[in-house]
């Protein structure tokens, strides 16, 4: 088996910058540092400008329609006049609001998808942190997304707000077992909890191919979990637009509401490009065994390339739901996660076990 | 049935009816007092089976000081058709509530009160349906005035 | 005896005890994105589950009873347009067939067969909307503009003829306000010919997803028994396993010349009420496709214009069966030009009272459901 690039070294912008305040560089660790925080920030802005471009025009072309067409070249230009609007328009906070709460909720639910944004490995020399307890802080740092919603819907001091957050509280921890379940499998395979490494470890083959069946659907649990996680359609049911009038956002306007909608695209973006580290093998190429030719053609493209279009393609699947499928109900919604996700994610953590156990693998390891 | 054997049939079930004429089908005029029984026999009766309230509605005969209120009903069993006509006093407009004979009469009622004032007896939740709870007068009554309206066109 | 609406919603006590819960009213609309326009819906909710609904109109009422006894009858056609308007067409009909039936006015075929044509297109394209905005209540928002694409078809059919799209002024006491168009037969037929296909897409793509049939199956139960003594008609009353159609029970225009079936719904839930509708559509095209080929020649308004057409003294009620159930239209007429009381017997206002029997004990996301399944439409109730 010809392997021309297995061993792919990474370098994050942490360690870069640690090395750089070891070597007594003072100057390069902080530009290292800030660097990192003015990329992250870019990077957000262009990452919601582009996905909202993406949605309305995906949205369109299912619909038979253009979508935005008048602010530049077939409406390149729209999410940047949107958010200058929303940037422009006047910030109401309820009279009877928690005034700090109804502030803060907006940049909570920020604040998390920013929190797992750092850990992701794009390619390998760009990644902002890799710690060795990568899956962990990923699993527990998205759960305080459900925070911003609970507080955002609870602060408003509006009944239908308080039945979305309450909704998106029972919905997002249920979902978080079946997700987290699925993560397990990748930890199993990968036998590390580090991103890094397992990116690094899927050389040979992504893990949604490993052990037939299991990695699959490992990978399927994990994003329809996902996505109720993030709230979009099929499982949209804490905005559910035509339910709840819109759900733990119903009373925010101007930029806090831009930020409850950022946060929504980040965390698109981070669900995707999770799924695309943990089962499409992140930034590594794309290899099949014994053709060596063509393994070659493939690491011709960067690995930075690699991880854009996995994710892109996921995002791509994520918004295909959300125009196409219906909403599901609050309480199908919770027999979909507890009788049928959770027992099935169960067995499929026990099979993978096995397969370890035993090396039952899909695709032959050196 | 046709409009005579149901005209005896109905005779037979109440014989204080009579015929209200001008009308383009069957009606009959049955004393307020007598309403509520002969509309739940209208109901029950299986030769008669009026299942279906369609509207009800009234009307203000002022010159005769008298609304007459107007039931159509119709058979989906049967496929028959009648107009019950019921006169009450104008300066006392009271009637029986036929809502526990068919459901939907709560809210036909509830349109007549809104519109005319008839107050329904025994009526589950008697309210202003169209209008607002606090709105002055009855817009459907020929002597209604506001400030806003237009006169008849001569 | 009279009592108000601060008297049926007075918030009850929690019990007490740490744990308890306590029931809450909230106010679904007047502006809610499905109540389709100024309906309110109060709500008396435990959590989620729906305890009693508590419909409260008027907030597009604009006395069209009263302005109709200023109205000549002929005037009166444009206020019915402003009812359902998306069953303007047959609005106008069902004013025409109870003013024709007053003063005796005889029609031709040709009147009959276009009327007959137009208010099927129309039902056609009334449940194309109503296909659309279902999706869209239950959260796929994709159905509503493919419904509405295929609706501008009909509603640019309709506008070569009318000149309006919306509120139409079509039918008319004493025939039809102007000819058909001289392309319509062949737009209609194209029309059919491209839309056949898309009603199986649309059975496909939204009818056949299991989310929605979720959703619909199995909820808001209306029973047979329940829904005739709620008054409910159309639709809705069918699906609860009722055949009463007047275009067969008391055919008018050429109902009785043309071969269709009425689909009844056997459950009386949301999805029967669905699949009616779907079917509806179909039968529509079937009679469609049967008379466009064959309309008559004739004139097109047998009364003219100027006149003002007088009914004798009398009560008349006349009723026609619109896209949402039946239209009736009781006229007390003192001899005059105009009428001395109009009353509108609106299917959308005896429909949805059945909402209050139906959505207790469901939840809030049934209750969307339902309320789109019941397909109604606000100034039709308000008037």
């Amino acid at each position: 088996m010809v392997n021309l690039q297995t061993s792919w070294e990474v370098r994050t912008l942490s360690q870069r910058a640690s090395e750089a305040l070891a070597g007594g560089q003072l100057g390069l660790t902080t530009g290292y540092l800030f660097a990192g925080l003015a990329g992250l920030a870019v990077f957000l802005a262009a990452m919601a400008l582009v996905l909202v471009y993406a949605e309305r025009k995906i949205a369109a072309h299912f619909q038979c329609r253009l979508g935005p067409m008048r602010v530049g070249w077939h409406g390149i230009l729209q999410s940047v006049a949107d958010s200058l609007k929303l940037l422009l328009k006047e910030d109401i906070v309820p009279t009877d609001a928690d005034r700090f709460l109804h502030v803060l909720a907006p940049f909570m639910s920020l604040l998390a998808a920013i929190l797992v944004l750092v850990m992701l490995p794009m390619s390998p020399a760009l990644q902002v942190a890799d710690v060795n307890i990568g899956v962990l802080y990923v699993t527990a740092v998205s759960g305080l997304g459900a925070l911003g919603i609970l507080l955002g819907g609870w602060s408003s001091n509006n009944k239908w707000s308080l039945l979305g957050a309450m909704r998106a509280g029972a919905q997002i921890i249920s979902y978080e077992v079946s997700a987290t379940l699925s993560l397990l499998v990748v930890v199993l395979f990968s036998g590390t909890l580090q991103l890094s490494k397992i990116v690094q470890s899927q050389a040979d083959g992504w893990w949604i191919w490993r052990a037939p069946g299991v990695g699959l659907l490992a990978f399927a649990i994990y994003l329809i979990a996902s996505v109720a996680e993030i709230n979009r359609t099929p499982f949209d049911i804490s905005e559910g637009e035509s339910e709840l009038t819109a759900g733990f956002h119903t009373e925010y306007s101007g930029m806090r509401f831009a930020f409850f909608f950022l946060a929504e695209f980040i965390n698109m973006f981070v669900v995707s490009a999770l799924a695309a580290t943990l089962f499409l093998g992140g930034w590594m190429p794309f290899h099949i065994g014994g053709l060596a030719t063509f393994n070659a053609a493939m690491d011709l493209i960067p690995p930075g390339a690699w991880f854009a279009a996995k994710s892109a393609f996921l995002i791509f699947v994520i918004m295909w739901f959300r125009w196409t499928f219906p909403r599901l109900r609050i309480d199908q919604l919770m027999r979909l996660e507890w009788k049928i996700l959770l027992p099935i994610g169960f067995v499929n953590l026990f099979l993978a076990a096995m397969a370890v156990l035993f090396g039952f693998y899909f695709f032959p390891v050196q | 049935m046709d409009n005579e054997k149901l005209l005896a049939a109905l005779k037979t079930l109440e014989p204080q009816i009579s015929v209200r004429e001008n009308a383009d089908r069957l009606a009959v005029t049955v004393p307020c007092e007598r309403l509520g029984a002969f509309m739940s026999k209208l109901k029950l009766e299986n030769a008669l089976r009026f299942d279906i309230l369609y509207a009800h509605t009234a009307i203000d005969w002022v010159a005769e000081n008298r609304f007459e209120l107007i039931y159509i009903l119709s058979s989906l069993e049967h496929g028959h058709s009648l107009m019950v006509c019921v006169s009450i006093p104008r300066d006392a407009p009271v009637a029986p509530s036929v809502s526990s004979i068919w459901r939907i009469a709560e809210w036909q009622e509830r349109e007549v009160y809104d519109m005319f004032g008839v107050l329904y007896r025994d009526h589950p939740d008697l309210r202003r349906l169209l209008l607002e709870d606090d709105w002055q007068g009855f817009p459907l009554r020929k002597d209604y005035k506001d400030d806003f309206m237009l006169e008849k066109p001569q | 005896m009279v009592s108000t609406l601060e008297d049926r919603v007075r918030p009850p006590a929690a019990a007490g005890g740490p744990l308890s819960t306590q029931e809450f009213f909230i106010n679904m609309g007047p502006q809610h994105p499905s109540t389709h326009g100024v309906l309110r819906l109060v709500l008396k909710l435990d959590g989620e589950t729906v305890r009693e609904v508590i419909p409260v109109l008027g907030y597009i009422h604009r006395g069209i009873e009263k302005i109709g006894e200023h109205q000549t009858y002929r005037q009166f056609v444009h206020l019915s347009d402003r009812l359902d308007y998306l069953s303007a067409l047959m609005n106008n009909w069902a004013v025409s067939l109870t003013v024709e039936k007053a003063a005796k006015i005889e029609l031709n075929d040709r009147i009959q067969v276009i009327r007959t044509i137009m208010a099927e297109l129309q039902r056609i394209q009334s449940h194309q909307l109503w296909w659309g905005v279902l999706g869209m209540d239950l959260g796929a928002f994709t159905p509503f503009l493919y419904g509405f694409r295929d609706r501008e078809v009909l509603t640019d059919v309709f506008e070569e003829t009318m000149g309006a799209r919306l509120t139409m002024n079509y039918i008319q006491p004493g025939g039809l306000m102007q000819d058909i168009h001289p392309n319509f037969v062949e737009r209609v037929k194209s029309f059919l010919k491209y839309f056949k296909p898309k009603l199986a897409e649309y059975e496909e793509l939204l009818g056949g997803n299991v989310i929605l049939q979720e959703r619909l199956r199995k909820v808001g139960r209306l029973e047979a028994k329940t829904a005739v003594s709620m008054g409910a008609t159309g639709p809705v009353l069918r699906a609860s396993g009722v055949a009463h159609d007047l275009r067969k029970k008391e055919p008018y225009g050429v109902y009785s010349k043309v071969a269709f079936d009425v689909p009844v719904g056997t459950m009386g839930d949301c999805w029967d009420r669905y699949w009616v509708r779907i079917e509806e559509m179909r039968q529509s095209m079937r009679i469609v496709e049967q008379l466009i080929d064959n309309i008559p020649a004739g004139k097109h308004l047998l009364v003219k214009p100027a006149i003002v057409i007088k009914v004798p003294q009398g009560l008349y009620y006349g009723q026609v069966e619109t896209a949402r159930g039946i239209l009736g239209i009781f006229v007390v007429a003192d001899g005059t030009g105009y009428p001395y009381r109009i009353h509108l017997r609106t299917p959308n206002f005896n429909n949805l009272w059945s909402i209050t029997a139906i959505a207790p004990g469901l939840r809030v996301a049934d209750l969307v459901a339902i309320l789109s399944s019941l397909d109604i439409v606000v100034p039709d109730i308000d008037r």
